[in-house]
């Protein structure tokens, strides 16, 4: 379903130190500086897996779902996804797939959240019976119907979250991306994420990629993970390869961080 | 093509909300259309020989474009989460979306520019045509006329959402608009003769003035409807019109082409 080879990315980052003195030096001479988001990196995920991709801060997580969306071209290196490079063909990739990116808003901002579910039936080509169907049904898991009259700017970050996995989901992708979904979500949302995207994963055979940094997520999720570590993967396993006798996941994932220096 | 009638109708929905905003840009407007007739009246009344349109003409001119504005100047129209998406990054979820960036945001610009003028157009052209003559806004001369300022008047619609959106697609490359922003606001401002009409312009650069995407924009139309422009040089304004507006979309598509190939979406 996705098979990724030795994909690479660098950023050129403009550095600079603090200060007005510095500010007027950059204006005539930039240092830059490559950052390697991706270097060199490699892995193949089946139809109906569900995988957790871990890692620290500025690891290149969302780098690598960005490529794997099609929104970013990497430098170099191999990526299909259901057959087809994301970059190349944009526009029908993305029909096929669900993004969340738990630190951004999809949904129109002054309009009720409904009107942006019924924008994106059109945008989707959603037939009338399915859109019925996935909105009954999200409503339900999710528990929106007292959200979905409400213009999003009023909504809470935990409702708004909600409704945007609810809007990832309207066209039943194939594939779901998730990057950090469960970002300010409380325990009962959490929850009914958690038991909506392994549903959909039991009875749709969809694809899941999840990052996050709540560890729950993934023991309750992924039976795979995959750990990625300045711009490389430094382990793909199960969470049984990883464990340590009767240590918490939090603690496991931290020794794993200091023993791969990341 | 039902995917960007949809963005079409939402956004239009969404303009129409601010009706407030709108009602403070008709009183701006009007006094600001009174007091630009009486400065050209000045003009007039020292030497009407000099003057390169009739008086009514001229205050028929400013009326229409006073209620106007918000359609056709450049900076009106656009779309401020526009920019901002492409500076934050929020872009990306457009990108995730099986839509052409570019028909959809030009759909939302249509759209944008339609309702705004809507809710000003009607006020200030009841107010201005019940001013006496030569200072209120008369109809056009016949209903011909008319019917070619409609047309015009969509043909500069388009013209000017289609350079709308080079300036959006200039503004991948640049991530700050503040520059492109400045440029094109003065320039388009004065070239379109939002500042003086197009006809007061020296002779010379008046022609070179009128070549330019900037007349199709405001110069046209309005003049279309007062009748001083007609005939030949009419037909001519109108095929010009019809180049700019297949010209801007192809500038802006080919930018946008280039620009979606070395986006960097900004934020992790
Ligand atoms: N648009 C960008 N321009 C320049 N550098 C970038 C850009 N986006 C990401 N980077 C750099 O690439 C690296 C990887 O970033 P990425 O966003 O993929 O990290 P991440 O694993 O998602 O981190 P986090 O857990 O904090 O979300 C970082 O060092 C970051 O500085
Ligand atoms: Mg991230």
């Amino acid at each position: 379903m996705i098979e990724v080879s030795h994909l690479r990315k660098t950023f050129r980052v403009a550095r600079r130190d603090p200060g007005f003195k510095n500010a007027v030096k950059a204006l005539f001479r930039r240092e830059y500086e490559e950052i390697h988001a991706l270097d060199g990196i490699s892995f193949s995920i089946g139809e109906g897996e569900m995988v957790g991709y871990i890692g620290p801060n500025g690891a290149g997580k969302s780098s690598t779902i960005k490529v794997l969306s099609g929104v970013l071209t990497p430098d170099s290196g191999v990526c299909r996804v259901d057959g087809r490079v994301p970059w190349k063909e944009r526009v029908k990739h993305v029909a096929q797939i669900g993004v969340v990116f738990g630190q951004r808003s999809q949904l129109w901002w002054d309009v009720p959240v409904i009107d942006s579910f019924e924008l994106l039936k059109d945008i989707y080509k959603i037939p009338e019976a399915a859109y019925r169907k996935n909105v009954d049904e999200l409503t339900q898991l999710l528990d929106l119907s007292q959200l979905l009259r409400t213009p999003t700017r009023q909504l809470s970050l935990g409702q708004r979250m909600r409704c945007e996995i609810a809007a990832s989901l309207l066209h039943s992708p194939k594939i779901l991306f998730l990057d950090e979904p469960t970002i300010g979500l409380d325990a009962v949302s959490k929850l009914a994420v958690r038991d909506f995207v392994k549903k959909i994963n039991r009875e749709q055979k969809t694809t899941v990629i999840l990052t996050t940094h709540d560890m729950q997520d993934i023991e309750a999720l992924a039976s795979r993970v995959i750990l990625i570590g300045k711009g490389r993967i430094l382990l793909d396993g199960t969470l049984d390869d990883i464990r340590r006798g009767g240590e918490q996941i939090d603690e496991t994932i931290a020794h794993l961080y200091k023993k791969y220096d990341i | 093509m039902k995917k960007y009638l949809s963005f079409f109708k939402l956004r239009f929905a969404m303009s129409l909300q601010y009706r407030v905003a709108a009602l403070a840009g008709v009183v701006c407007q009007f006094f600001w259309g009174a007091m630009a007739i009486l400065a050209f009246y000045a003009f007039y009344e020292t030497d009407p020989a000099s003057f390169p349109m009739d008086f009514q003409a001229t205050a028929t001119y400013i009326w229409l474009q006073q209620g106007l504005l918000a359609m056709l100047a450049l900076y009106g129209g656009t779309d401020a989460k526009v920019f901002e998406s492409i500076q934050n990054g929020n872009i990306v979820y457009e990108l995730c979306r099986p839509v052409s960036i570019y028909s959809m945001w030009f759909a939302n610009n249509l759209a944008n520019r339609l309702a705004r003028a809507l809710l000003r157009l009607i006020p200030v052209v009841a107010v201005a045509s019940l001013l006496p003559a030569p200072f209120g806004l008369m109809a056009p001369p016949d209903i011909a006329t008319g019917l070619l300022f409609i047309l015009s008047l969509m043909l500069a619609l388009w013209v000017v959402a289609a350079f709308t959106l080079v300036v959006y697609n200039v503004t991948f490359f640049t991530i700050s608009d503040r520059g492109v922003r400045l440029v094109s606001v003065s320039l388009s401002d004065f070239l379109m003769g939002a500042v003086v009409p197009l006809p007061f312009f020296p002779d010379g650069f008046r022609q070179f003035a009128e070549l330019l995407p900037f007349s199709c924009m405001e110069n046209v139309p309005l003049r279309v409807y007062s009748g001083d422009l007609a005939g030949p040089e009419m037909v001519r304004a109108i095929l010009l019109q019809v180049f700019w507006a297949f010209a801007l979309v192809l500038i802006g598509k080919l930018l946008e082409r280039k620009a979606l190939k070395r986006v960097v979406v900004q934020g992790g």
